[in-house]
């Protein structure tokens, strides 16, 4: 199978890989999928408290090249955005953006709902109420 | 000169040798005949041509030429084989014993054969990927008429004890059928030492052409009989009707004597090779061989690399290295490798390997290269690994609780 373009660069060149202290306050972790599955997305917002605004996002990934894009697209999609502005992320505007084959919309579903766990951590953290989301059911 | 892209998916299918095309090429364009034409030079040429492979092919695995029927490759091989003493012996019995880690081929024909009123006993796999000879002699029944067990295995290049196998199925009166296809050319073959009754192989895993293959199919102690799967002219004794691919044939002849002659010298070399090329691999942290250690192929290795998935891994090189991963990302089961898995393996060490298959022609720059790019990516999808950092930070995977999709 050939990879678009753009998932060969950001799987060259990853964006933003790393961890941010999950201890504090102000930084939501989401940790989605599972190894026996093929593909584990750990995504971490940062938030400035004051404004709403995401100031940082990491993210690290084990999975296939589209899954490692997917997730690198959404930190860089993550960073000034508002936490609420994050929550409209919608997978079908990543596989447009990196051209994913159907069989790897799944990999874009996994980074979405790592942008939403990172969201509800960061929410719960600071007292807020854990949203409820509808399942894509791609998986 | 290294010259890139390197191949290094062997098990699934080799280069032609330059010497087989050569003796290929005549019987397209002059020598075109239909070997069954007698009655005309033409003809005569051609079937000529395909008795001399007959005789290369056979010698190869200590057949009388008389014993091989051509076919289209090992997937007609497997299926005629297996359907064909299905059919022929249906008043002995209707159990048939193989083992979980065969081809599909042969598995997908045993399920239908299950439709048609066969007993199918599914034989487990060791964690090495040995079948256990004890379970197979339990197994056997008063209306077992065959077992099919493969001689080596595609993925992982385990080697059955087919001596022991055969032996316990004659005990018991039954057939033992063997896939062949990845030892044959490969590793020496003998169907009268091994007791193999009924073997399938192919011609393009041996440097040969695609598109042809044999059946063994033994004539003496005991004379065993196939009940042909395609009706027809009535070729290759009655169990294969079809104009023979004469070319095909006469490559896979070629082929096969160049195994037979030169097979020693091949493996001498090619196992120094893959020895290097896993020894540097196993070097890795956290990377694992699958399979038995030295009940193997020569040229075949089979690595998991833990905390990092297999197609994430074969795009690291895959424009520059031709291999193939038990990861199944690609398809739409999303299920890995059931080989490894019947090792008993993880999901996730299944979704982590690499199968390497080397060649007459693979080269020691080839091999060197092969390693210092995949370690150079194991190294750094680790870096972007979230399972490689928690297992770093002594976090047992097995207790996360897991949001599975």
């Amino acid at each position: 199978m050939a990879y678009s373009d753009k998932v060969i660069d950001h799987y060259q060149n990853p964006k933003n890989v790393g961890t941010l202290d999950k201890a504090k306050k102000n930084v939501g972790t989401g940790l989605v999928g599972a190894p026996e599955c093929g593909d584990v997305m750990r995504l971490q917002i940062e938030v400035d408290e004051t404004t709403g605004t995401i100031t940082d996002a990491k993210f690290k990934t084990f999975g296939c090249g589209s899954a490692i894009a997917s997730s690198s697209l959404a930190t860089e999609w993550l960073k000034g955005k508002t936490v609420d502005q994050a929550l409209n992320i919608d997978n079908m505007e990543i596989v447009e953006e990196l051209n994913l084959p159907p069989v790897k919309i799944h990999c874009s579903v996994l980074a979405e709902d790592a942008i939403k766990a990172a969201i509800n951590d960061y929410r719960v953290k600071n007292g807020l109420e854990a949203l409820q989301f509808e399942e894509k059911g791609v998986h | 000169m290294l010259s890139l892209p390197i191949y290094l998916d062997n098990n699934a299918t080799t280069p032609m040798d330059p010497r087989v095309l050569e003796a290929m090429i005549p019987y397209f364009t002059q020598q075109f005949g239909n070997a069954a034409s007698r009655n005309h030079p033409f003809g005569w040429q051609a079937e000529e041509a395909v008795d001399y492979a007959r005789e290369q092919v056979a010698k190869l695995i200590g057949a009388d030429a008389k014993e091989i029927i051509f076919t289209s490759g090992a997937t007609e091989g497997d299926n005629l084989g297996i359907k064909g003493v299905f059919e022929m012996y249906a008043s002995k019995g209707n159990h048939i014993i193989t083992c979980t880690t065969e081809h599909k081929a042969v598995l997908d024909t045993c399920k239908h054969l299950e439709k048609l009123g066969a007993e199918i006993t599914y034989l487990p796999v060791k964690a090495d990927g040995l079948i256990d000879l004890a379970e197979l002699e339990a197994a056997m029944k008063p209306t077992t008429i065959l077992v099919a067990i493969m001689y080596a295995n595609n993925e992982i290049g385990v080697v059955q004890p087919v001596r022991e196998i055969s032996a316990i199925a004659k005990k018991h009166g039954a057939l033992f059928f063997t896939d062949g296809t990845q030892a044959v050319g490969k590793i020496p073959v003998d169907v009268q030492k091994d007791g193999i009754d009924i073997m399938a192989f192919t011609a393009h895993k041996m440097y040969g052409p695609k598109g042809v293959g044999a059946l063994y199919v033994r004539r003496k102690n005991p004379r065993v009989k196939v009940t042909a799967q395609m009706d027809g002219g009535g070729h290759e004794r009655g169990m294969r009707s079809g104009t023979l691919n004469v070319p095909g044939i006469v490559g896979f002849g070629k082929a096969c004597e160049l195994c037979r002659t030169e097979m020693e010298a091949d493996t001498a070399r090619i196992v120094k090779l893959r020895d290097k090329l896993e020894n540097a691999l196993l070097q890795i942290e956290e990377s694992y061989l699958n399979g038995h250690k030295d009940y193997r192929l020569p040229h075949v290795t089979n690595i998991s690399f833990k905390y990092v998935e297999g197609e994430g891994l074969l795009m690291g090189f895959n424009k520059n290295i031709a291999l193939s991963s038990g990861s199944a990302c690609t398809s739409a089961s999303l299920e890995p490798s059931y080989v490894l898995k019947a090792l008993g393996l993880g999901d996730d060490l299944a979704h982590s390997s690499l199968r390497f298959g080397l060649s007459r022609f693979t080269t020691e720059e080839e091999i060197d290269y092969t390693i210092e790019q995949i370690t150079n990516t194991v190294l750094k999808l680790r870096e972007m690994s979230p399972l490689w950092e928690m297992f770093k930070e002594g976090i047992d995977l097995d207790s996360v609780a897991w949001v599975h999709h």
